[in-house]
C-alpha cells in the first residue's frame, strides 16, 4: 500500500524494515526529519537510537554497533559527512558494514540548506585517508530511496564495507507516494568477524594498525581486490531513450529528474536526446558510457555542482566524444525548462559542428 | 626458606621496581645483558625470600613467578 | 612449595613492547588478573585507543578492537548498546580521553552508558614522543612546552574524574596509581569494583590510573615512581571521587 512520505522518512522506514537496528545521528538540515523519524521508529521496533553529541561520535557509534554485529546507520549532510570521514576510513579498513546517508546541501563550508550535488567527489573518491572506496548509491525519487536503502545494507554486509547513499535536500524533503512491500527482513547470517565475547572460540581482533609494511600492503591489495569485484558485479544504472539518441545526458539523483522533464520537451521538438542515469556512482558505469561512445558522440553532463560527475564521465570516455556541461552549484535548482533551453543550444551547436 | 621466585630474564627490562620494593632486598640488578640489551634482575638463591610476591605485584613485564610455603 | 603467583591466563605469551617501568604494562597485567579472577574472557569486549596502550590487543586473549584516537567512548557505546550483557571497556590515555576525545568521553558519561573506562594518566603524549597532554602539570617540561607548561599559554591540568563527577550519568569514578605495591593493589580492587558496577548497570564507571612514563619524563623508572608519589598525586588526588550504591 502506498503512503505519502518524505524522502527522509522513507529512508528511515525502509532502513528499519530492512533490519537496521541502530541509528546514531546528529541534527543537521536538510535531514533532520530522518533523525526525528528514527527517534520514534527505531526504539518502537526494539532497536537503539542515540542522538549523538556530534557527527564524529555518531560514526564511531556505528563502528561499535557494527563490530558487535548489528545493522547500523547514520545520516548527515555535507559538513557532518566531512566530520565522519575518519570514521568511514576506519570502517573500510576494519572491513565493517555500515550505511551512511548524505542529504547533500550547498557547500563548501557552511554553504546553505538548499539541495546540491557538490559532495560527489567526497563520496566517490572516499573523503577519508588511505586507499579505500565506498559503494555510493544515488536514488532519484522517494520510491527509489525506499528501494536502495535495503540494498545498501545488503551490499554493506556482502562486501563488509561502508556504503554511502547520496541524496540531496530536495529528495529528503519532497513527499511522494511510496510503498515498502518489497522489503524483506534480512536472513540470519553468521558473521565470523564480529566481537561477541570470546566464548567457546579463539579471541578476535578488529584493527587497522599494521606496522609491518608488508602486512599493510597485503591488506591494501586485499581491499583493492574486493573493490575490483564490486566494480565487476555491482554497477547499476538506468538508460532513458538512448537507442536513437544523438546526445546523451548524464545525470543522477534530482538532476536526473529535472533532465527527464527537459528530455520530454526536447523530444517533442524532435531533438534526439536520451539519458544515462548512474544509480551506483561508485562503481561508476564506466563500460556503459565507454560503449555508448561508439554510437553517440555528444554527452551532456548536468549536475547541481560546479563540476564533479563530469570527471568520471570524461575518464570513462577516454577522450572519445565531446562532453558538454551545465552545472549549478550553491543550492540552485534549475527547472526542466531552463535545462531544455540549454541542452537545445548545445544540441544544435553539436549538429552544426558535425556538418 | 619460606619462598623463592623465578625471573624470566628475557622479559626483564631492568626497571628495578622489584629490587626497590622487595622487603628483604633479595633481588639484585646484574651486569648480565639479555637479548633486548637490558641489564637484568636476578634472585640469588641464597637470599632470603618470604614469598610475599611484592616483586610480582610491581613487575611491569609479568616476568616473575612466586613460590611459597614450607622449606625448599 | 606451591606457586602463588604466575602469569595470568588471559595474557598471550608475547613480550610487552612498553618501556621499562611503564605504567601501562602494570595496568595490562592487572586487567588480565581481574579477567582471570572474574572469569570475564567469554564476555569482555575491549576497545583499545590510539596511544601507547593501543597494542594491548596483541597481549590479551579476549575480543578487542581498535578505535580512532579519542573515539573509544563512542565506539564502546555502540558495542554496549548492541550487546548490553557483555562487559565493555574502553582503555584510554590522557590525550585520547581528555583532549581529542573530550566530547565523546563526556557524553558517554552523561548518557550513563554502562561501560567502564580505564584511563591511564601519565601526563604526556607517550606514543608520539612526549608532547604536552591535558593532564601535564604546570611547569612540567615536555617537547611542546620546552620552557615548562605556563597556564596563561597552555592551560591547566585537567582532573577528569572530578569533571565527570558532576554528571548524573556517572556512578563510580576512582583515581588510583601504579607506582608502589599498595597503590597497585588498590588499582586492582578498583578495576574489579568498576566491573561490578557495570554488571549491575549503575551507570558510567571510570578508573583513572596515575602512571609513570620514565621515557618521556626523562627519568629512570624509580625516579618516575617518585614523581607520581610527590608531584602527580598532589595535582590528582588519589581516592574515590564518586560512587553511588552498587
Amino acid at each position: 500500500m502506498k503512503k505519502l512520505m518524505s524522502g527522509n522518512a522513507a529512508a528511515g522506514e525502509a532502513a528499519v524494515l530492512a533490519g537496521c537496528t541502530c541509528y546514531f545521528g546528529y541534527p543537521i538540515t536538510p535531514q533532520n526529519e530522518l533523525t526525528e523519524y528514527m527517534a520514534k521508529r527505531v526504539p518502537e521496533s526494539g532497536g537503539v537510537f542515540i542522538q549523538s553529541e556530534s557527527e564524529i561520535a555518531a560514526i564511531n557509534m556505528v563502528l561499535g554497533a557494527s563490530v558487535a554485529g548489528a545493522r547500523a546507520m547514520t545520516s548527515s549532510s555535507g559538513p557532518g559527512i566531512s566530520l565522519k570521514q575518519e570514521g568511514i576510513s576506519y570502517l573500510a579498513a576494519d572491513e565493517l558494514p555500515a550505511v551512511i546517508l548524505n542529504m547533500v546541501r550547498g557547500g563548501p563550508g557552511m554553504g546553505n540548506i538548499s539541495p546540491a550535488q557538490s559532495d560527489y567527489l567526497q563520496a566517490t573518491r572516499g573523503g577519508g585517508h588511505g586507499d579505500y572506496r565506498t559503494i555510493v548509491l544515488a536514488p532519484s525519487s522517494v520510491q527509489e530511496i525506499a528501494n536502495l536503502m535495503p540494498l545498501a545494507f545488503d551490499l554493506a554486509e556482502k562486501y563488509r564495507n561502508p556504503v554511502v547513499v547520496l541524496g540531496d535536500g530536495m529528495l529528503g524533503q519532497m513527499m511522494e507516494p511510496v510503498e515498502f512491500d518489497h522489503i524483506k527482513k534480512p536472513k540470519e547470517v553468521i558473521k565470523d568477524y564480529i566481537l561477541t565475547g570470546a566464548k567457546g572460540r579463539p579471541a578476535r581482533m578488529v584493527r587497522s594498525l599494521l606496522f609491518d609494511v608488508k602486512e599493510l600492503e597485503e591488506h591494501n591489495w586485499k581491499l583493492a581486490r574486493k573493490f575490483q569485484r564490486i566494480e565487476q558485479s555491482e554497477v547499476r544504472y538506468e538508460t532513458f531513450l538512448l537507442d536513437d539518441a544523438e546526445m546523451a545526458v548524464v545525470a543522477y539523483g534530482t538532476a536526473a529528474r529535472i533532465a527527464k522533464g527537459a528530455i520530454a520537451r526536447l523530444r517533442q521538438e524532435g531533438l534526439k536526446v536520451g539519458m544515462i542515469r548512474p544509480i551506483t556512482l561508485w562503481p561508476f558505469p564506466v563500460k556503459l558510457i565507454h560503449d555508448t561512445a561508439k554510437t553517440i558522440h555528444d554527452f551532456f553532463v548536468f549536475e547541481m555542482s560546479a563540476g564533479q560527475l563530469i570527471e568520471d564521465v570524461k575518464l570513462s570516455l577516454e577522450g572519445k566524444g565531446h562532453v558538454h556541461f551545465y552545472g549549478r552549484p550553491g543550492g540552485v535548482i534549475p527547472t526542466p525548462v531552463d535545462l531544455f533551453r540549454i541542452i537545445s543550444r548545445h544540441y544544435y551547436q553539436a549538429q552544426r559542428g558535425k556538418k | 626458606m619460606k619462598g623463592y621466585i623465578e625471573i624470566d630474564q628475557e622479559r626483564c627490562k631492568g626497571c628495578s621496581f622489584c629490587i626497590e620494593y622487595c622487603p628483604k632486598k633479595a633481588i639484585v640488578l646484574t651486569d648480565k645483558l639479555n637479548l633486548k640489551g637490558y641489564f637484568v634482575a636476578a634472585y640469588p638463591k641464597d637470599k632470603e625470600c618470604t614469598g610475599c610476591a611484592i616483586c610480582a605485584i610491581m613487575c611491569p613485564e609479568v616476568a616473575i613467578e612466586v613460590y611459597r610455603g614450607g622449606t625448599s | 612449595m606451591k606457586k602463588v603467583y604466575s602469569r595470568p591466563k588471559s595474557l598471550k605469551p608475547a613480550h610487552f613492547h612498553y618501556c621499562p617501568g611503564c605504567g601501562h604494562a602494570i595496568v595490562n597485567r592487572l586487567l588480565a588478573e581481574v579477567i582471570d579472577e572474574m572469569s570475564l574472557r567469554d564476555t569482555i569486549i575491549c576497545v583499545a585507543p590510539a596511544g601507547c596502550g593501543m597494542l594491548l590487543y596483541n597481549y590479551f586473549d579476549i575480543d578487542c578492537l581498535e578505535s580512532a584516537h579519542g573515539r573509544g567512548a563512542a565506539v564502546a557505546t555502540g558495542v554496549k548498546r548492541v550487546r548490553p550483557d557483555n562487559l565493555v571497556i574502553s582503555y584510554q590515555g590522557d590525550g585520547d580521553l581528555a583532549a581529542i576525545g573530550t566530547a565523546e568521553s563526556f557524553h558517554a558519561a552523561n548518557r550513563g552508558e554502562n561501560i567502564t573506562v580505564i584511563f591511564v594518566n601519565n601526563g604526556v603524549y607517550g606514543m608520539t614522543g612526549g608532547q604536552m597532554a591535558p593532564t601535564t602539570i604546570l611547569n612540567q617540561v615536555t617537547t611542546t612546552t620546552p620552557a615548562g607548561r605556563i597556564s596563561g599559554q597552555a592551560g591547566h591540568p585537567v582532573r577528569m574524574c572530578e569533571v565527570l563527577a558532576v554528571l548524573d550519568g556517572t556512578s563510580y569514578l576512582e583515581r588510583v596509581a601504579v607506582h608502589k605495591p599498595a597503590a597497585i593493589m588498590a588499582t586492582k580492587k578498583a578495576l574489579a569494583k568498576a566491573f561490578q558496577h557495570q554488571m549491575k548497570k549503575t551507570g558510567f564507571s571510570m578508573v583513572e590510573i596515575l602512571s609513570p612514563c620514565p621515557t618521556n619524563w626523562k627519568m629512570d623508572p624509580l625516579q618516575a615512581c617518585k614523581w607520581v608519589e610527590d608531584v602527580m598525586s598532589e595535582q590528582f588526588p588519589i581516592g574515590v571521587v564518586k560512587e553511588v550504591q552498587c
